[in-house]
């Protein structure tokens, strides 16, 4: 199943979509904060979310998984 | 009676006001209006406006050498070199060197940038200023507002305000200043460039980077030790990871409370017979010059080492080499991420950004070796 991966360190800031929800490539799924910056995460795969490893506040590594998309 | 409101008209500041005073409080008010309504480092410019007014009311003597409020204040805190080193211990403090730990080819970005530096500081000799002038002016290349202060108030007192207020103003038009610069000296193809994973940085590197890395500076450039070892101490507090109120404190409260009395200060210096001048405003203009020499040199830079590197960089990153923490990393984050959406240079752009910090010290040791 396609993970999307954390691209950098940072906080969640907001989860734009939830379990269930139809995602297409290159949607905006999650905003990352780092260094008082907001930054889109967008999808890699087209496909439905089947997992949300995150929520908004969480503190992220760079690498880790955030949203599984089946 | 009338005797009486006749010495009350005579005593008070309104009668000793200059036109260059309200010309000052114009420059305040236009600061304040930055600060509070465009946001632009309103921690230091809501100070220094609200300093600067108040110097500029007559009969007030907050400046008089030994009497006044605020000349204590700057007396202590910056003649005396006290706050720069503090402001760098808070800044130390927060400071992750781990992006420059994981790609140290980066310092070479953070040294690049300053050439902005010595390239204004002989234009500003060209110019007619004398040579301590000359050195503080091209300082404001690096953008770093305490370590400009720092040099200045050492080499050329008299233009303390100009040299600061241009320093914090170009840090905070960093979004404005550096993306034209960017998109003129890379092409599309280099700013869509992904650069490889940055390694992980164990803790004990982490730990052991302030360490050595403040000693050996400290060894070859002696006159950097006030700010590089505040700064070293302040990031030895954070990743030792067992004094956690001692990094609190120096980042937060600590930073504050020096920052009210660094802002007030810095504007104070400024009243109408020492700020009005041609010569001051020229600063801002030569100061603009060597930002935007600095900026360029850390792009180019960039450019000449990938011409070695099998794994390509991102040349915006070089563009940080600027020591703006961290607003111009994230610069070359936005301008990055514009040639392509799914390029992160964030974390990248850190590495020259706090070698920047580091490259611009240094360069001001040695202004300062040779000039002090």
């Amino acid at each position: 199943m396609p993970e999307l991966i954390a691209p950098l360190a940072g906080n969640v800031w907001k989860v734009l979509i939830a379990v269930g929800d139809k995602v297409e490539m290159d949607d905006e799924v999650i905003i990352l904060e780092a260094l008082k910056m907001e930054t889109p995460i967008y999808c890699d795969d087209s496909g439905t979310v089947t997992e949300l490893r995150v929520k908004e506040g969480d503190a992220v590594e760079e690498g880790a998984v955030l949203v599984v998309i089946d | 009676m009338f005797n009486i409101l006749k010495e009350l008209i005579y005593s008070s500041g309104a009668v000793s006001l200059t036109g260059g005073n309200l010309v000052m409080w114009l420059v305040a008010f236009v600061l304040l209006y930055l600060a509070i309504k465009k946001k632009y480092e309103p921690l230091l410019l809501l100070p220094i406006a609200f300093g600067i007014l108040v110097v500029n009311l007559p009969l007030t003597f907050l400046m008089e050498p030994e009497h006044g409020l605020i000349w204590f204040f700057y007396h202590y805190g910056i003649e005396q070199d006290i706050i720069p080193p503090l402001i760098f211990l808070g800044l130390g403090a927060m400071i992750d060197f781990g992006p420059l730990i994981a790609n140290p080819k980066t310092l070479l970005l953070g040294a690049g940038a300053q050439a902005g530096l010595y390239v204004t500081f002989f234009a500003a000799i060209l110019f007619g200023f004398d040579l301590q002038e000359a050195g503080s002016i091209a300082i404001i290349g690096g953008a770093d507002g305490p370590t400009t202060i720092y040099l200045t108030s050492k080499l050329a007192p008299h233009l303390l305000g100009a040299t600061a207020v241009s320093a914090y103003a170009y840090m905070a038009l960093v979004p404005i200043i550096q993306p034209p610069m960017m998109k003129l000296l890379t092409t599309d193809h280099e700013r869509k460039i992904v650069m490889t994973k940055l390694r992980p940085v164990s803790k004990l590197q982490k730990i052991c980077f302030p360490i050595v890395t403040g000693m050996t500076i400290m060894l070859v450039v002696p006159p950097a030790a006030p700010l590089i070892s505040m700064l070293m101490l302040g990031n030895l507090f954070k990743e030792s990871g067992v004094v956690e109120r001692l990094t609190n404190a120096a980042s937060n409260e600590l930073m504050n409370i020096v920052t009210i009395f660094l802002g007030l200060s810095i504007g104070a210096t400024m009243t109408a017979s020492t700020f009005l001048s041609p010569k001051v405003l020229f600063i801002f203009f030569l100061g603009l010059f060597a930002f935007v020499i600095s900026t360029a040199a850390g792009l180019l830079m960039a450019k000449f080492m990938n011409l070695f590197l099998k794994d390509k960089i991102n040349p915006l990153i070089g563009a940080a080499g600027v020591s703006a923490v961290p607003m111009a990393a994230r610069c070359v984050h936005k301008v990055g991420s514009e040639a392509n959406r799914r390029n992160y240079l964030l974390m990248y752009a850190m590495g020259p950004n706090v070698a920047g910090v580091i490259g611009t010290v240094v360069a001001a040791a040695i202004l300062l070796k040779n000039l002090g």
